[in-house]
């Protein structure tokens, strides 16, 4: 027996528009488009360099639609996400924002995210990639909870840069120089409820606002309205990945393979590896991946990602890595690198073995000059901080550039 | 400090194994049990006003090394012969007696030879393994790759035909296998039939079930225990040797606690509230009872839960206990002293099976009976007697619910099926009792109602049994062992996991 | 001249590349075959004037791209062109169309459930892993886990390496997926049927188990772990349709001096001493050679044109023991037009894949319970592919070609053997079905070609038409197959060999099985391999 199902939005080879789409279109005069997670996104509106320079200069958007929004709440929503992040969720108070990691049992990563808490029993989890399946997986065992997937009705955009305070309140959001680094503040935006936090992915003074889809245009509008003295602009994923290395943030495809994609054994990474060993806390209650984390913690991790100052101007993309400048015996890869027009250093994150970080570190570097192919051997310094982190990015009341 | 050593959980067969063997070398051992009486699915009870019987009907292959070391025959333990009888309805029956075959014609008598000689072969091999604990495959110890090693050169050394049979049938289906041997249907089903009961398995599916045939090979197959007696001699033995046995104790969580870098159970709260403490808790609850209920997801990994979840436990046996006025007159057969199969080939099996996959009654239950009452007198009035069938296959899940009229239409078809062999039985039917899989669950706290805590399946079984992680008794968290049919070598009345998980649990 | 280095019997295409590699390393070798064309079950052939079908085998994915490149097959003639996905057809009339497109995959998937668009992600990774493994052994000959030689205890060894890279809890993993069903290995992923019958199909198609049969996930495994230039899973056509294939391979045969002679049926195998020396064919001519050897399977070979005195006690029996079950039927048929299909996207990029009618898990298990009963499901699952969306040369302009692989069909009915009459019917029941979904799809039919198992039995000499020349269980693959202690292509009698889908690695169109015996026969013959054995490329 068929029953014809003509109600079906069927789905197009074409990806899906963003929610910001009328706008984007108008902006994007290179039609320069990739896709994420099935949306059609912007590799970069303009010209990368000069995107990159709004946002450490004036400011910024960054339209996040196609990240996944998890809403979950209910009696056991902390339990069930305390046991499936490494932080301590039970320690973040309503209207925070906290930076969360996941793992296999093997305490390989999963994904990275941001859990938003919203309510003693409502949290908002978003991160890059689809995670229905692992979050069914975690609830297993926790009945009193309901998570919506609001990934495809719920807008988001990233607002950041050294303006990006004034702007909002230009916008009318009142008070929200008062909102520090990781807060939530709702606002009302002409009698729909606005959501910002102070947020974002390029290591500077930033926020994200959060709308209903339906809404989304319209705080759009407003916003490149209250934007248009402070350079407000478009960014895309070029000038995001030269913002986010900068600060030295983590990227799936670059620095990690997601554990549960990853098809080549221990080609993924553990938070320890990504020297985000910081984020796991093994005072708090039982966690996944917790007794693979507290052995590695205790043998220590094989790799150790590295922030590197290069000698040198030619960006260090795919190089190996050797501890000397023989290049014998490679003892780690680069995994982003650039040239940083803001700290004017040739910056690089790579995975080394973690024996050898204390010795000479050597990247062999493959350039191009003209269409010919040449390569040199650059020493490599070993960073600590961020490649770049201003004071004004943990002020608050921040200033209006 | 600790009230106990060990608390054991529920006081099935293994429950009593395990703790027993604890209590022998010392430790001061609880065991608790939900329940009124000892036993779990092999406890006996009154069904009907004067008819007591227990859902576990017979025992074929307790270790006799469990026998002896738990001193079983001191305290009542006694065995007698069950064979198994294949009838048809007009009276023909083959049956399997003293490792010969019966009644069956000339030819299939001589390829039984052979194929009961390779077999037994491969029984033999294994044997050994039943009763050993086998490790996991990575990150291996000397001694554990001694384990492998010792299997790989016990298959080797069965002679390079004998191997080369043993990769190729161990994952026949029993349909292909006796096609190579017999020819008779009635023998095709006799012989299936230790295969495939109990599980959810059908005489074509492959992989499975050449394996389970010969788990129930081990031992003695003949000899069959009587159920009442065993478990009253565990429990008399298992109190001998000090085992503290509290029943209607139901346990309503095991507490763990994380104060060291890794999890450790510390003892288990009971449902009336009382919180008891031990430096170990051995569960002989299934294991989706054990970590999901007991322990809860919290404690355990995201990955582990859910194989935990998924163990495929549905149960695929119903049983129905007949209280009868008179011993029944089988066509054919003298007196239902034996298994009695009404499977008339192996076709019906499979159509049987077709059914219950789509989570439908069979059309054409196939049935496995005995006569309990023959054995133990106890169990029925003085000339009255308790039948007890094994009805394959009902699904746990039935599409329409497990509902009066659901049940009604089972047992009429059961007992139509039993009327074509045993014409007058119907006006012989004093009271019944019928268990299907989901009462089995509610009633014995096993989970699917699955007589062995989960399929009898490769991806099920050995280093996988429950599930890779948990499958060497210990588990993720320190002091928390498994000791049920959930465990390595499986179901069965063979108290070897209980027997295996109480030598891991004093190692 | 009778007397040759070495007698093929059958021209398949595994035929074809056994005699191509020996020809190769210089043999004076003869391919015979009963047929009065050549590739066996890859063939193409004109059975309506300007169509061209691929009347048996239809998709190619296994091919090993290290034989195309080293026997040349694109200079003599041989593309593959990878096709779009398949668009998938439930009982309740929802579509899922696998498009090319990340992207688009993904939104379809999302259209019918968030957590499988999600889960699919984690399949495809896992298939890759398991695929990776396994399709290291397809140009190995299996170990022999009962010898003690040096050579079989490296094979076994590098098995055992190549399954200890996985890591101790994929290991785990990879033992369960062989022995589970598709259907408990899915239901570990999705939550949709639609999603699992998507998948399903490939668990079934060309054998004798069902959805819920334990053992069918290795099969899903075997038809993914194909490729078209590294990308796993991926489904080509060959241009010109398969024949295209065995006829790259045969102009290669004959550019290293083999011969191939039609019209040329083996009666049997000549034995003396306990020697091959040679086949005598059906017209009584005698061919003697220094090696013989079959590419029809193994049931056929040692019962059909091998006396059973000529063998050593067993195997007779062994051959009639091999599970060679015929459960596939076939329909081709020639449209006057592209099917419009009901709930799917008018878009190029979809319509030029295949289609899978599989309904449900439990319809297309129920199709395997009627086969069980040995008549044909009202209900059967098809899968389809439309060639000629892709391919110009097998169909006229705006006219087209459609393949439509039937599971299940049994080799013989319950009341009796095939006939014209119920062959129609069973036929009938596949148009109705794509009728259901495609509406006007009958007034399309310009011809049209049924096979049951008894058609493809007497036509391509595949015992009861089964695809694999023999099933893909456990009990008959790597060193089971075709039978223990056979595992290496050799015969039990001497200078006789296999090189057909019997062996290892199997069905599929892989040409592995040709190549993999005839570095066997090099080898005895001490001559330089010229078999490559790893596949060309990284992974």
């Amino acid at each position: 027996m068929i029953v014809t199902m003509n109600s079906f939005d069927l789905a197009t080879e074409k990806p899906k528009p963003s929610h910001f789409q009328p706008r984007l279109d108008e902006l994007n005069i290179k039609e320069a488009w990739s896709a994420w997670n099935g949306y059609k996104f912007a590799e970069y509106y303009y010209e990368v360099e000069y995107e990159y320079f709004c946002v450490r200069n004036l400011c910024g958007t960054y339209d996040i639609c196609p990240m996944q929004k998890y809403f979950i709440s209910g009696a056991d929503a902390e339990r069930m996400l305390n046991r499936m992040v490494t932080r301590d969720v039970t320690k973040m108070k309503n209207g925070r924002v906290s930076y969360v990691l996941w793992c296999t049992d093997e305490g390989r990563l999963i994904d990275d995210g941001t859990i938003f808490r919203l309510g003693d029993e409502e949290f908002m989890l978003t991160c890059g990639s689809p995670s229905t399946a692992w979050l069914k997986k975690s609830c297993v065992g926790f009945d009193n909870l309901t998570i919506r997937d609001r990934s495809d009705d719920y807008a988001g955009l990233a607002l950041q840069g050294p303006t990006s305070c004034a702007v909002l309140k230009k916008m009318g959001l009142t008070g929200i120089e008062n909102a520090k680094p990781f807060t939530i503040h709702h606002f009302d935006f002409g009698g729909k409820p606005l959501m910002v936090s102070r947020t974002g992915f390029t290591g500077d003074l930033g926020y994200e606002l959060w709308i209903d889809a339906e809404h989304a245009v319209e705080m759009w509008d407003a916003l490149y309205a209250a934007g248009q003295d402070y350079g407000i602009h478009p960014f895309g994923e070029q000038a995001t990945n030269m913002l986010r290395l900068e600060a030295g943030f983590i990227m799936p495809g670059y620095e990690f393979n997601e554990a549960l994609k990853t098809v080549h054994f221990e080609f993924d990474q553990t938070p320890f590896e990504l020297n985000l060993g910081w984020m796991v806390d093994f005072k708090k209650p039982h966690f996944n991946g917790r007794s693979a984390l507290v052995e590695e913690a205790r043998r220590g991790p094989k790799y150790t990602l590295t922030k590197l100052d290069i000698e040198g101007n030619k960006p260090a993309d795919g190089s190996f890595i050797y501890n000397s400048k023989r290049c014998t015996t490679d003892i780690g890869y680069v995994t982003s690198a650039m040239w940083s027009p803001v700290v004017k250093s040739n910056i690089a994150l790579a995975m080394i073995e973690t024996p050898y970080l204390n010795g000479e570190l050597w990247a062999e570097i493959n350039y191009e000059k003209e269409l010919r192919q040449f390569h040199k051997v650059a020493r490599c310094k070993i960073q600590d901080a961020p490649f770049w982190s201003p004071e004004r990015a943990r002020l608050t009341p921040p200033s209006d550039f | 400090m600790n009230q106990y050593d060990s608390i054991v959980v529920g006081a099935g067969h293994n429950g009593l194994v395990c703790s027993n063997y604890l209590a022998k070398r010392g430790k001061r051992v609880l065991l608790l049990e939900a329940g009124e009486r000892c036993g779990g699915l092999a406890s006996t009870y009154e069904f009907h006003p004067g008819f007591k019987t227990s859902v576990a009907q017979y025992a074929t292959h307790l270790p006799k090394r469990i026998i002896n070391d738990l001193k079983l025959r001191d305290f009542g333990y006694a065995s007698h012969k069950l064979d198994l009888e294949a009838l048809s309805p007009e009276g023909d029956s083959v049956s399997l007696r003293s490792g010969s075959l019966f009644g069956a014609s000339a030819d299939d008598m001589a390829a039984y030879q052979d194929y009961d000689r390779l077999l037994d072969k491969f029984a033999q091999m294994f044997q050994p393994f039943w009763q050993k604990t086998v490790p996991p495959i990575g990150n291996n110890s000397l001694s554990e790759m001694l384990a492998f090693a010792e299997l790989g050169l016990k298959i080797r050394l069965m002679g390079r035909e004998d191997m080369q049979e043993f990769f190729r049938v161990i994952a026949l289906p029993m349909y292909d296998l006796l096609d190579e041997y017999v020819s008779s249907p009635l023998v095709k089903s006799l012989l299936s039939w230790d295969a495939l009961i109990g599980t959810k398995q059908a005489p074509r599916s492959p992989n499975n079930s050449v394996l389970h045939l010969l788990y129930r090979m081990q031992g003695d197959s003949e000899i069959c225990v009587n159920i009442q007696n065993l478990v009253e001699a565990l429990t008399q033995s298992a109190e001998a040797n000090g085992v503290e046995i509290r029943t209607a104790a139901p346990v309503e969580s095991i507490q763990i606690s994380q104060e060291s870098e890794a999890l450790a159970a510390t003892g288990v709260v009971l449902e009336s509230g009382e919180a008891i403490s031990a430096g170990q808790v051995i569960s002989s609850a299934d294991p989706k009872t054990t970590f999901l209920s007991l322990v809860g997801s919290e404690w355990l990994e995201i990955e582990f839960t859910n194989r935990i979840q998924r163990i495929r436990d549905r149960g695929m046996v119903s049983k129905l206990h007949l209280a009868l006025d008179g011993l029944p007159a089988f066509n054919g057969l003298d007196s239902p002293d034996r298994r009695l199969l009404l499977a008339p080939d192996v076709e019906t099996i499979e159509c049987a099976f077709d059914n219950a996959k789509y989570g439908e009654l069979p059309e054409q239950p196939v049935l496995e009976v005995t006569t309990p009452s023959l054995s133990s007198s106890d169990l029925a009035p003085e000339g009255k007697h308790v039948m007890s069938i094994n009805v394959m296959y009902t699904p746990y899940a039935l599409k329409e619910g497990w509902n009066v009229s659901a049940r009604e239409a089972l047992q009429e078809s059961v007992v139509k099926t039993l009327e074509t062999y045993a014409p007058a039985i119907r006006s012989q039917i004093l009271g019944s009792e019928l268990l299907t899989p989901a009462d089995l669950e509610s009633r014995f706290h096993v989970s699917g109602g699955h007589w062995h805590h989960g399929d009898f399946a490769l991806d099920q079984l050995i280093m996988m049994r429950p599930t890779h992680g948990a499958a060497q008794y210990k588990t993720p968290i320190d002091g928390l062992l498994l000791c049920g049919a959930g465990t390595h070598p499986g179901g069965d009345l063979t108290g070897l996991p209980g027997f295996n998980a109480a030598r891991e649990a004093l190692s | 001249m009778n007397h040759y280095d070495a007698v093929i019997i059958g021209a398949g295409h595994n035929g074809l590349t056994n005699a191509a590699y020996l020809a190769k390393a210089g043999l004076d070798v003869l391919v015979v075959e009963k047929n009065d064309y050549i590739g066996g079950a890859a063939v193409s052939r004109e059975l309506h004037e300007g169509w061209v079908y691929s009347s048996c085998s239809y998709v190619c994915s296994m091919m090993r791209q290290s034989l195309h490149r080293d026997l040349d097959l694109s200079r003599h003639g041989l593309m593959l062109v990878p096709y779009l996905g398949t668009i998938n057809f439930a009982d309740n009339g929802d579509t899922l169309s696998s498009y090319h497109s990340e992207e688009a995959a993904y939104n379809e998937l999302k259209r019918i459930s968030r957590h499988d668009a999600d889960a699919m992600f984690r399949l495809q990774a896992d298939l890759t892993r398991y695929s990776q493994v396994i399709r290291k052994t397809l140009l190995r000959t299996p170990p022999d886990p009962a010898s003690f030689k040096p050579r079989d205890i490296h094979e076994l060894l590098f098995l055992a390496k190549e399954f200890w890279s996985l890591g101790e809890k994929e290991l785990y993993e990879y033992i369960r997926f062989f022995t589970l069903s598709a259907a408990d290995f899915l239901d570990e992923y999705f939550e949709t049927d639609i999603v699992k019958t998507s998948m399903a199909g490939a668990g079934i198609i060309g054998t004798a188990l069902g959805v819920y049969s334990p053992g069918s996930s290795y099969i899903l495994l075997h038809h993914v772990m194909g490729d078209v230039d590294g990308s796993i899973g991926a489904w080509g056509l060959a241009r010109g349709g398969m024949g295209a294939i065995s006829e790259a391979i045969a102009s290669a045969l004959k550019s290293y001096g083999g011969e191939i002679r039609t019209n040329a049926g083996v009666e049997r195998v000549l034995v003396k001493g306990g020697k091959a020396t040679g086949v005598v064919l059906e017209n009584g001519d005698i061919i003697s050679a220094d090696i013989v050897v079959s590419n029809l399977d193994a049931r056929r070979t040692f019962t059909k044109i091998m006396e059973k005195d000529d063998l050593p006690p067993g195997i007779y029996e062994k051959a009639q023991n091999y599970k060679i079950r015929g459960s596939s039927g076939k329909v081709n048929i020639a449209l006057s037009g592209l099917p419009k299909f009901t709930n799917v996207p008018d878009n190029p990029y979809v319509n030029r894949g295949g289609q899978a009618f599989s309904g449900s898990m439990e319809t297309m298990e129920r199709a395997y319970d009627c086969w069980k009963r040995g008549t044909w499901s009202d209900d059967p699952f098809i899968e389809s592919v439309i060639p000629s969306a892709w391919d110009p040369t097998v169909a006229p302009p705006g006219m087209h070609w459609m393949s439509n692989f039937i599971q299940y069909c049994p080799p013989e009915l319950a009341d009796g053997p095939w006939t014209p009459e119920k062959r129609d019917q069973f036929g009938q029941t596949v148009i109705d079905k794509i009728e259901r979904y495609s509406p006007g799809f009958k007034d399309l039919i310009v011809h049209m070609e049924v096979r049951t198992p008894w058609e493809i039995e007497q036509e391509v000499g595949l015992t009861e038409g089964n695809i694999f020349q023999g099933e893909l269980t456990i009990d008959q693959l790597l060193f089971n197959r075709p039978f223990p202690g056979f595992a290496q292509y050799r015969m039990p009698i001497k200078n006789m060999y296999m090189c057909g889908s019997s062996t290892h690695p199997g069905g599929g169109v892989s040409s592995a099985c040709g190549a993999n015996a005839a570095r066997e026969i090099l080898m005895d013959l001490r001559r330089p391999n010229t078999v490559p054995q790893d596949d060309c490329y990284d992974e």
